[in-house]
């Protein structure tokens, strides 16, 4: 296991779970699913990003498309210096950048976020655009598996795969949890995977909360260029790790009680 | 004089014309066509794209296209690319704009009932209302394809999202020529007169010219045309409103739902013009009617004949005052 990844993973969950304590209106649990993509991302070399040119052109492109669940990035984006540090304690405070859905007054983030089923199709703009521009870096769309029943995104998909945009990596945080529910109880699915290379892309499963797993794959499909589009169905656990909330049905709308956020952020800070 | 052609097709030869000498230019259609695509499409294989009948798509793709330097052309009916997509409009180009520099250019073809046998679903009477109401957007309405053509400019030069509400007819030309300062000033006087004003928007402008012309024996009208309904020049539009013992606005769009009368009511209480307001357009309702533009201009009270009926017996009403 890469160990230096790892421990990226479990700061990045405390932080979390940290921003969680005092702004209790983020949404923790979607939040904490997409860790390990994240890490893969920014530290485990999946993304080329410039942290004080965030707007750099031979960045990777990220658009976090479920921009709720990822008050996870914040932490790494004031670790790696894309903002200060202290907007970290102004979180949804007044005179702060960062609110409880990421706007792209934070760098880092490229898009309006909030409104489910957007990323993908400007996502999928943004690829064509780069291929028509012969600018070789890659896209990359966060999206959850509860967005992915927004008709919207299905024309961004059927798009990709008739156009060959093999530049274009949908990272699919499939914590199959939307708000009320199993998104499997609300409109299944069934198999994503199969789905999608009916569409005409290249898919892959992995265990999302197997650090090596996620970084491995982002890395070896970012690089494959073959005429598709390319998906990575991110098996995760919302709520990952904390009592009362890891894959609950409503965990999306409830918060882990303040007792257990004292009891892990206690410890930790033993 | 030339002789008129559509008002897309006078746009969009401008819009190849630019692209022969820019290659940032990308034209995205939701597979609307016109002769002149063909050769935009054939001309620059690798700044066009069909994305289908997919309007949600459409914008999305153009929004991408644009984050990344494209000057964005996105084409198709007026009431798919300014309905079915709104929340795109919304999310993607207009709050978006707010923060990040793109310039997309929706040309929607289609205003008013100019899809005459179609139906509710295609004419359009919604657009000036819903597009007015998105912050940082910019709303052309040409009445003829001087002015159509001459937006090219704007849509090449001025970032931002616009949106181009184009008649689908080939209209009669109401100049032979428009000047970059009346462009500027996002209206023109076309006919002057004393007793009264009639302040139109696109295909209207036609049937206030006619009224006006019409009525000429009996009555004074002036007709102004505003084709610019979201920065035309404030100061000049307002001194342009004094002196008039009435004003009618005439638009082919729901009235009193934040349309042209919308943009001019405001301006003459603000401005403290007491003349006389009315505003002449579809009231809000829908109709399966069948039967020819005129014909169903007539039915909801905005043809030339209800038109010329109705401003008759308001001024007649201050005659005998």
């Amino acid at each position: 296991m890469n160990k230096h990844l790892q421990k990226k993973v479990e700061w990045v969950w405390l932080e979390t779970l940290r921003i969680h304590q005092k702004s209790p209106d983020t949404r923790v649990a979607s939040s904490l699913s997409p860790i390990e993509i994240f890490v893969s991302l920014f530290y485990g070399g999946a993304l080329k990003h410039f942290p004080t040119d965030p707007y750099n052109n031979e960045r990777d492109r990220l658009i976090v498309s479920k921009g709720h669940g990822s008050i996870s990035l914040y932490p790494i984006l004031a670790d790696l210096g894309f903002f200060d540090i202290e907007e970290l304690d102004k979180i949804c405070k007044k005179g702060g950048i960062l609110g409880g859905i990421p706007d792209p007054i934070i760098p880092g983030y490229e898009t309006v976020n909030g409104s489910l089923g957007h990323g993908l199709g400007v996502s999928t703009g943004i690829a064509l655009a780069l291929k028509r521009q012969r600018n070789r870096n890659s896209v990359f769309v966060l999206c959850g598996d509860g967005e992915l029943h927004e008709g919207a995104c299905w024309e961004a998909i059927m798009f990709a795969g008739h156009h060959g945009l093999d530049n274009l990596n949908l990272l699919v945080d499939n914590n199959s949890i939307a708000m009320l529910g199993f998104t499997d109880d609300i409109v299944t699915h069934g198999s994503l995977s199969s789905r999608l290379a009916s569409f005409g892309w290249s898919t892959s499963e992995i265990d999302g909360h197997n650090i090596d797993e996620v970084n491995d794959t982002l890395h070896r499909q970012k690089a494959t260029r073959q005429g598709k589009p390319k998906a990575i169905i991110s098996k995760t656990l919302k709520g990952r790790g904390v009592k009362g909330l890891e894959n609950q049905p409503l965990c999306h709308i409830i918060n882990p009680k303040s007792e257990t956020l004292e009891d892990i952020l206690g410890a930790a800070n033993e | 004089m030339n002789k008129p052609i559509a008002m897309r097709d006078a746009l969009l030869y401008r819009v190849l014309d630019e692209m022969r000498s820019n290659e940032n230019i990308f034209f995205v259609t939701a597979d609307f066509g016109s002769p002149v695509l063909d050769s935009i499409r054939s001309e620059f294989p690798n700044q066009f794209v069909n994305v289908g009948i997919a309007e949600q798509n459409l914008i999305n793709i153009s929004s991408g296209l644009a984050l990344e330097g494209y000057t964005v052309f996105a084409y198709a009916i007026a009431p798919f690319i300014t309905m079915r997509c709104f929340e795109q409009l919304r999310v993607n180009l207009a709050l978006l704009s707010e923060v990040r520099q793109l310039n997309v250019n929706l040309i929607g073809v289609g205003a008013g009932y100019s899809y005459v046998v179609s139906g509710p679903t295609h004419q359009c009477y919604e657009d000036i209302t819903l597009i007015r109401s998105l912050p940082n957007f910019k709303l052309y309405s040409p009445s003829d394809h001087h002015i159509a053509g001459s937006l090219i400019n704007y849509c090449i030069n001025q970032h931002g999202p616009k949106y181009l509400r184009l008649d689908a007819q080939v209209l009669p030309e109401l100049r032979t020529q428009v000047s970059n300062e009346e462009l500027a000033d996002g209206f023109q006087i076309i006919r002057e007169g004393k007793d009264g004003l009639l302040i139109a928007t696109g295909y209207m402008t036609h049937t206030a010219m006619t009224v006006a012309n019409h009525l000429a024996k009996q009555e004074d009208l002036a007709v102004i045309d505003l084709f610019n309904l979201t920065g035309f020049d404030s100061r000049k539009l307002t001194a342009a409103l004094r002196g008039y013992a009435a004003i009618f606005s005439l638009e082919e769009s729901f009235i009193e739902r934040g349309g042209l009368d919308a943009i001019i009511a405001p301006l003459l209480r603000h401005n403290k013009i007491t003349a006389h307001f009315e505003a002449i357009g579809v009231h809000p309702s829908y109709s399966f009617e069948l039967g020819t533009r005129q014909e169903l201009h007539e039915l909801v009270g905005i043809g030339k004949q209800a038109v010329t009926k109705r401003i008759k017996q308001t001024l007649n009403s201050f005659l005998e005052a």
